[in-house]
């Protein structure tokens, strides 16, 4: 080995230890500080000095976080099941079926997945006051479908697209109806891509932040996001 | 739509053919519709509602009782007797002016800043090393932390007094004395922007190396035995090669940039330096009760992200619907 690949393989691996330093660091970091209590919160350490489990009791215990944790659960699950539902029958039609406008349609889904979400907050505010679904989680649910939906039916389309057409023929001249070819062929077939589908709504849903601060208003129906910076006091 | 035409002429065996094909398209309808519904109510009618919304002059309070003003939350103007002319809406609103600057800013530099580190940092994970795959699960951490979670993580590590970041960099003689990084209108764009880069970087990276993986090996082979230079390789092979997945990624994150709120709003609470558009918009929304005022706003960003999607869709060609073009 000449001393320029030494020199070469030094640098390469400076380069991997300060990506994985800095991606890792802050979260290192916001361990090491739930760990302490009292006064010791304002002091600079790099290295864990006391080990306390308080603040875990305490937000667990004391705060309404632990009802914030399942109004997020609730409401990202029920988004995640509502979508897959609407989503699996619709992507087959896009993914299978020919007929007039199907691209058109794509594009439109496309481009509601894009749309930025404040330009439906006023809309869906007149809307969720009139359903009098106001700071409850049906609400977010609501108004989650706005992400979740297009981009479900988008990911399942493309999975869908790429089954054999051969399968869908022999169900087809067993004489399976459209209905029976979805729920009885393709669905155990997309398990990968429902887990896969599902796991990123799920995360969109869990992670939302605008429309749950918007329209939840008291301690008990807000989740997670938006209970959490109300809980530290900086 | 030539493959409509196909099917609406059958001839002779074809018949059946067509009638299965009629009653395909019956069941497509009925799968489609309930999805349909669902984004109707869910986006195009609040949407609608929002730009009715934008030409009245409803507030919180009375969400129905506001009247027809056309485009006077936009843009009015009004002749006084001495032959000054008053402009009044959003257009000549300087705090409105100064939140589309703050989210173009934002955009084009987060946006370069985390394509070019995502490609870097791509190139270093695409490379044969020992713990390859630990080194990729540990970048993934920054894009999986939700966004709330770390501008508060973050929003203590610049904290001005017990920061940690002013501690490292009085250490290493960086800087002088404690800066407050968030408060500050100085430095309060840089705190969003280093955020907003370290939180994505990982997602574009993950884009990036997908594009590296699907590069030939051989290409490379052959550009070692003609001992062509590396830096040559890297722009006359590999970034030909990637371009599409990469303008994709970039045109994506873009999109997402300029609509950017709850970083902005949590880690830099009120900061005239910082203030986007989504977050000019719902303060006049939800907090000043200027309803119709903050409609105006979201429907001026909702165009301009349409103009931009359409811009794409036209110029890039972009083949959507995965069938074959002619």
């Amino acid at each position: 080995m000449t001393a320029t690949q030494t020199l070469y393989r030094i640098g390469f691996y400076f380069a991997v230890v300060l990506i994985v330093f800095v991606a890792v660091f802050p979260f290192y970091y916001a361990i090491l500080t739930s760990f302490k209590t009292g006064t010791a919160i304002f002091e600079v350490d790099y290295w864990p000095k006391t080990f306390d489990l308080t603040n875990y009791d305490k937000v667990l215990t004391q705060a309404t976080f632990p009802r914030n944790l399942l109004n997020s659960l609730f409401v990202a699950t029920t988004t995640v099941a509502l979508s897959l539902f609407l989503a699996v029958t619709a992507s087959y039609a896009l993914a299978r079926v020919r007929f007039r406008g199907r691209g058109l349609l794509l594009i439109t889904i496309l481009a509601v997945s894009m749309f930025p979400q404040i330009a439906v907050l006023a809309g869906l505010f007149e809307l969720i006051r009139f359903l009098g679904l106001f700071n409850t989680p049906f609400a977010l649910i609501l108004s989650y479908t706005i992400f979740t939906l297009p981009f479900t039916v988008w990911l399942l389309t493309t999975f869908m697209r790429d089954l054999p057409v051969e399968i869908e023929e022999a169900a087809i001249v067993d004489g399976a109806t459209p209905w029976v070819i979805i729920t009885k062929v393709f669905l155990p077939l997309l398990w990968p891509a429902l887990v896969t589908t599902g796991l990123l709504a799920f995360i969109g849903a869990w992670n939302e932040y605008l429309f749950a601060l918007t329209f939840t208003s008291s301690e008990t129906t807000r989740t997670v996001p938006v209970a959490l910076p109300l809980l530290t006091a900086p | 739509m030539t493959e409509i035409a196909s099917a609406a002429v059958p001839k002779g065996p074809a018949a059946r053919e067509l009638s299965l094909q009629q009653q395909r398209v019956r069941a497509a309808f009925w799968f489609l519709v309930p999805m349909l519904v669902a984004l109707v109510v869910a986006a195009a009618w609040p949407l609608l509602r929002t730009i009715y919304f934008s030409m009245t002059n409803t507030t919180l309070s009375s969400l129905y009782e506001g009247q027809w003003i056309g485009f006077d939350n936009y843009l009015s103007w009004r002749t006084l007797s001495s032959g000054r002319t008053i402009y009044r809406g959003t257009l000549v609103d300087p705090a409105w002016w100064n939140a589309v600057w703050n989210t173009v800013r934002f955009a084009a530099i987060s946006v370069t800043l985390e394509t070019v580190l995502g490609l870097l940092v791509a190139l270093v994970l695409n490379a044969e090393f020992r713990g390859r795959g630990l080194v990729r699960a540990a970048i993934l951490i920054p894009w999986a932390i939700p966004t709330i979670v770390s501008a508060k993580m973050w929003s203590w590590m610049l904290n001005d007094q017990f920061g940690i970041i002013n501690d490292m960099m009085l250490r290493i003689g960086a800087i002088e004395q404690k800066i407050a990084w968030t408060a500050s209108d100085a430095t309060s764009m840089y705190a969003v922007l280093l955020v907003d880069v370290w939180k994505t970087t990982p997602f574009m990276a993950l884009l990036c190396l997908a594009g590296l993986q699907m590069i030939p090996r051989d290409i490379y082979e052959a550009a070692r035995i003609d001992g062509v230079h590396p830096l040559k390789v890297f722009f006359r092979i590999t970034l030909p090669l990637i371009r599409p997945a990469l303008m994709v990624a970039v045109i994506f994150r873009s999109l997402d940039a300029l609509r950017i709120f709850d970083l902005v709003y949590v880690l830099t609470p009120n900061s005239r330096a910082t203030k986007t558009m989504s977050v000019i918009s719902r303060e006049n929304l939800i907090d000043f009760d200027k309803f119709a005022y903050g409609s105006a706003q979201s429907t001026l960003l909702f165009a301009i992200i349409a103009v931009i999607v359409a811009a794409y869709i036209w110029l890039g060609k972009v083949n959507l619907t995965g069938e074959s073009r002619s």
